[in-house]
């Protein structure tokens, strides 16, 4: 059976190692897809609809392609078709500078018929609001209804009720490096495409399939990349606009996105509401759950949320809707639908509690099922000083109340097939590990080192690491779902083990052993039975010659495990003067199974907190209802946390096997709640809306106060 | 942004007469370039010629002497936040510029430019959006998403003023020095600032041939302590939501004068009369200060949006007045 091998055997796995790439990050050697230039390059930007609906009526292009210095102007609407958000493409434009691309964007003229618009879920969803979508009756999706038990006689079991309204914004992904693509052809027949995706190999059959060529006739690579968070995995309208003016004109041409676009078309993270009612036992069982709800994922669906989520309740009724607004679509967010679901569940598990006179821990306690949790909510609770928390909500002294709160998540991450591999040893002793995945910032390619390095004895920096390229043909899935690592861990860990044994099986004969009694050191192979036996790797892979050991792998099953908990604890500060809402600390307890590396595995912990706390405390998208427009398609208004906002992070690997799971999107999940149950904890008003802003805690303070 | 061409200013004479050739927008003023660009790439402003005001020799100086202290147009904001003696006597101003923004933008950003910045309203800035304080019919705030919105002086134009130093210097009795055509003139702060009921497109009494040179205050009183509050939903950079320029003049806990001017609430740094009366001569207690908080407040009309900066404005001049009080 494959195996991890234990803990105390591992040189390199588990420990905490530097990114391979670190250096060049930091001090600027990194090139990332903004940073690629061709020879003779062109620049590409789109026309974008300032409109959030109307129909087309003509494009007139004649004066942006006068313009000198422009070489393409190419549409990407049919006249006569509708925009439906803004930001949408109207058409492209390829010129030998930035500038000039600029500018003539401004000279394409659209002749446009405005259509009534909605662009919030309260306009879209009122009687006689404008249809904005044929298929959908009042902008609303059919129902996602979902029944369990019986609910009536779950209420009639409630010793204690709670009805209330959740609710969370819309958040946009906010990739610091935006999305764009430099492309090139060498001829008719071969395309190179440098793309800031998630999957190398899904833009490049999409690409592939677009202008109909074998797929091994276009390459994609994609060196380093600024974020994703799921919303990365296809060329998009703008990498399909990019090629084909790059056909067009002959040259290469870099298309990336602005800050605005990003903000309107690159994909965001639904909003949520929950119309919540539901019940618990004297004893603390939940037993009842109704909940109507909706949420918005543009003028696309997908707006899905778990409910309930974590804790079984055995009575239930949920039905959701997906609303319709004329807003650029949802795209998957880290963690889609989680993070919402958390802050809706964990609100009410504690509003369920303290009508329960219960201790809201020991709540959880009762009505989860997840072992591992269990046992996190014991250390959580433990490194966060949980007994500190104020047994009456908001009965801190002074202006600036401390208060502690929980927050749970659970997440898959086991990985699947479909990746393949080759380790490289040759004679001069120098390794190759090649796979066609993608380190978009998470640590893969140090993971793929640590693993070859470990097996054959040697250090990270003898490896040489090839990913984010599809030339060498070996694919490998986008990096979704937190798959990356436990899909490509066992494929690295068995191509090394091979090309291992193929070495062994050279040297066997030499070494006058048997193979099976030949193990690595320290850069060195010895014989077991005789460690007289001893030569250094060089002298080991000296006897390759010409011909090179090299080794494919395979997805073993046993090498990954599917299902990553966590719960997380936070502290809070509020100014109850100001409403300034301020993290102190946050403890994030998060079930990830053998973490290769554990200092990036950490590093992912910590950005999924920050990314948990900007949808907690800042992060919102403001809809215009009367222009159509998003009124913060920037940095300024719409707020990310910075260094200020970011709270002692205690991020505690929990790792209770030694099969890899993954862990990207799993930390940003019970960050939201926690700290919304810190709010309360600290203030005892409840703020059932997020992002908890000043201006929602002065209202709410006003309201108890009235 | 639209193509425009860049004249390093050498005299003021050379500036004004530039700046004559045209009314606003054609000939436009750069300092250090923080809140213009912004406008320039967002098509907001589309001016044919720049005046690089960097190149005038002598106007970035920070003099501090008996008779006060004296701030040239294009001292930076950074300069001013790290001034000794501003720290030391000239307290609220020192905080109000060291809460300016970021470092990068401390360090280029100046004076001039943070008095004469434009609005950040998200419709004004946005170039599609023709609204009245551009020359169109209606404020979209009124009707619209106001959470940055102004509570106090609104009226036909609900911006709030963005800069920070501003309330600080007016706290201080700062005045101006403005130079045009036809020569220098003097003003005080508060009074260069004007409300949209007035002037609805512009903030200040500035005409488009001129340009402002320097600011000073006067020398501070004993026992004097003066603080600037700003709240903000993010620590940086992020513009105030509401601040509070408070200067007291103080005799142990007794309020000797006050001298209350907000930020963030108006279309103009808003000196609140009603606070300062609420304190002056006054022992300073807690309910002496919320009360000062409530007399400024009490003429609030909040719009959709922004009822809790009422609250939050009153919160942080009661802030104020007890921190002076201990
Ligand atoms: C991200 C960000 C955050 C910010 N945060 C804050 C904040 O928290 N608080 C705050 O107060 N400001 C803030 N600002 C605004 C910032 O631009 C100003 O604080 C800065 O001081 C402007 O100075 P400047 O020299 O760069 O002005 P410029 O951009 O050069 O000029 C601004 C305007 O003033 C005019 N002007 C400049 N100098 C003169 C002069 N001598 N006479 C007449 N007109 C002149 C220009 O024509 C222009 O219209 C922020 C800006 C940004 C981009
Ligand atoms: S507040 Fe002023 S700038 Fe904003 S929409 Fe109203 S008129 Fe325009």
């Amino acid at each position: 059976m494959a195996s991890w091998g234990e803990a105390s055997e591992s040189r390199l796995i588990g420990k905490r190692i530097n990114r391979l790439s670190g250096k060049d990050k930091v001090t600027g050697k990194a090139k990332y897809t903004f940073d690629i230039n061709r020879p003779g390059m062109l620049y590409g930007r789109i026309l974008r609809s300032e409109v959030a609906h109307a129909t087309v009526m003509g494009v007139d292009t004649s004066e942006a392609e006068a313009l000198p210095g422009v070489k393409a102007v190419i549409p990407l609407i049919e006249i006569g078709n509708k925009l439906r958000y803004q930001g949408q493409e109207i058409a492209a434009v390829a010129a030998e500078t930035d500038d000039i691309a600029k500018d003539a964007i401004r000279l394409i003229h659209v002749d446009l018929e405005e259509l009534p618009h909605v662009v919030t879920e309260a306009d879209a969803m009122a009687e006689g609001a404008p249809q904005i979508r044929e298929d959908w009756a009042g902008n609303q999706s059919e129902p996602n209804i979902r029944e369990d038990g019986d609910l009536e006689a779950g209420f009639a079991e409630a010793a204690v009720e709670v009805e209330a309204t959740y609710s969370t914004a819309v958040q946009t992904h906010v990739c610091l490096e935006t999305h764009g693509h430099v492309v090139e052809w060498e001829d008719e027949q071969n395309l190179t495409v440098w793309a800031s995706t998630q999957g190398v190999f899904g833009v490049r059959n999409d690409f592939a399939q677009h202008f109909e060529l074998p797929a091994n006739q276009v390459r994609v690579i994609t060196e380093h990349m600024g974020g994703g968070f799921g919303s990365k995995f296809g060329p998009g309208i703008e990498g399909r606009a990019a090629a084909e003016l790059s056909r067009i004109t002959g040259k290469a041409v870099k298309l990336m996105l602005t800050r605005k676009s990003e903000h309107l078309v690159a994909g965001n993270r639904p909003s949520m509401t929950q119309n919540v009612r539901a019940g618990a036992t004297r004893d603390g069982r939940l037993i009842a759950y109704d909940m109507k709800g909706h949420g918005t994922g543009g003028i696309s669906s997908g707006a899905g949320f778990q409910a309930p989520y974590v804790y079984h309740v055995p009575n239930l009724r949920t039905e959701r809707v997906n609303v319709a607004v004329n807003a650029g679509n949802q795209r998957a967010m880290r963690a889609p639908g989680h993070p919402q679901a958390s802050f809706a569940m964990d609100s009410l598990m504690d509003e369920l509690a303290e009508k329960l006179g219960m201790n809201p821990l020991e709540f959880r306690r009762i009505n989860d099922a997840n072992e591992v949790r269990q046992a996190q909510y014991t250390l959580g609770a433990q490194e966060i000083g949980w007994h500190r928390r104020n047994s009456v909500p908001g009965s801190g002294t002074g202006v600036k109340k401390r208060g502690i709160g929980v927050g749970s998540g659970l997440w898959g991450g086991g990985g699947g097939r479909g990746t393949e591999a080759r380790v490289t040893i040759n004679a001069d002793g120098t390794v190759e590990a090649v796979t066609g995945t993608q380190d978009i910032g998470t640590g893969v390619r140090t993971v793929i080192a640590i693993i070859v390095a470990e097996e054959l004895g040697l250090n990270t920096t003898d490896i040489m690491v090839k990913v984010g390229d599809s030339g060498p043909g070996l694919p490998s899935g986008g990096s979704g779902g937190s798959q990356t690592t436990p899909s490509v861990a066992p494929v690295i860990k068995t191509a090394a083990a091979a090309a291992k044994q193929k070495l062994f099986e050279r040297i066997a004969p030499m070494l006058e052993a048997p193979i099976d009694d030949l193990r690595v050191g320290t850069g060195t192979i010895y014989v077991v039975s005789d460690r007289t036996k001893t030569i250094t790797w060089e002298q080991a892979t000296g006897q390759l010659g010409m011909e090179s050991i090299s080794e494919g792998g395979h997805w073993d099953e046993e090498l990954r495990q599917n299902g990553a908990a966590g719960t997380q604890f936070a502290e809070v500060e509020v100014d109850t003067e100001t409403g300034a809402v301020r993290a102190i600390k946050i403890v994030a307890v998060q079930d990830c199974g053998l973490a290769i590396n554990r200092l990036t595995t950490e590093s992912q912990i910590n950005g999924g907190v920050i990314m948990g706390l900007g949808q907690a405390l800042l992060e919102e998208r403001f809809m215009d209802p009367y222009t159509g427009r998003m009124l913060n398609a920037n940095l300024e208004d719409y707020k990310v946390p910075g260094t200020l906002e970011i709270p002692e992070i205690k991020s505690i690997v929990f790792d209770t096997h030694r099969r890899v799971t993954g862990v990207g999107e799993p930390p940003c999940i019970p960050t939201p709640g926690a700290i919304a149950n810190a709010v309360y904890n600290a203030i005892g008003v409840r703020i059932r809306e997020l992002p908890i802003t000043p201006d929602r805690v002065l209202t709410a303070l006003a309201e108890k106060k009235a | 942004m639209d193509k425009f061409s860049y004249i390093n200013a050498t005299s003021l004479e050379q500036v004004t007469s530039l700046l004559s050739e045209s009314g606003w927008g054609e000939v436009m003023l750069i300092a250090g370039g923080t809140d213009l660009l912004g406008e320039l790439k967002e098509y907001v402003e589309t001016p044919k010629t720049l005046i690089n005001l960097k190149t005038l020799p002598g106007m970035d100086g920070i003099t501090a002497d008996a008779s006060g202290l004296k701030i040239g147009a294009l001292a930076t904001i950074d300069d001013i936040a790290r001034h000794p003696t501003i720290q030391h006597h000239y307290t609220v101003l020192a905080q109000a510029a060291a809460s300016v923004a970021t470092p990068q933008i401390r360090n280029v950003g100046t004076l001039g430019g943070n008095l004469c910045q434009r609005p950040r309203c998200w419709y004004y800035r946005d170039e599609t959006i023709n609204c009245l304080k551009k020359g169109g019919d209606v404020c979209y705030a009124v009707d619209g998403l106001s959470k940055y919105h102004a509570i106090l002086g609104g009226d036909p134009v609900y911006i709030v003023h963005p800069s920070d130093l501003a309330p600080a210097l007016i706290a201080l009795g700062a005045s101006l020095k403005i130079v045009g055509p036809e020569g220098e003139k003097t003003l005080s702060l508060e009074e260069f600032f004007t409300l949209p009921a007035t002037n609805p497109f512009r903030e200040n009494v500035l005409e488009p041939n001129e340009i402002v040179v320097e600011v000073t205050v006067p020398q501070a009183k004993p026992n004097t302590k003066s603080f600037y509050l700003k709240a903000r939903e993010k620590g940086a950079p992020d513009f105030a939501l509401a601040s509070v320029a408070g200067v007291f003049e103080m005799d142990g806990k007794t309020c000797k004068t006050a001298s209350i001017v907000l930020g963030g609430v108006a279309p103009a740094p808003w000196r609140s009369k009603e606070a300062e009366a609420a304190l002056t001569g006054m022992m300073i207690n807690e309910s002496v200060s919320q009360k000062a908080g409530a007399d400024a407040v009490q003429d609030a009309q909040p719009l959709n949006d922004n009822a809790y900066k009422v609250t939050l404005t009153q919160n942080l001049i009661s802030r104020a007045a007890m921190m002076a009080a201990s």
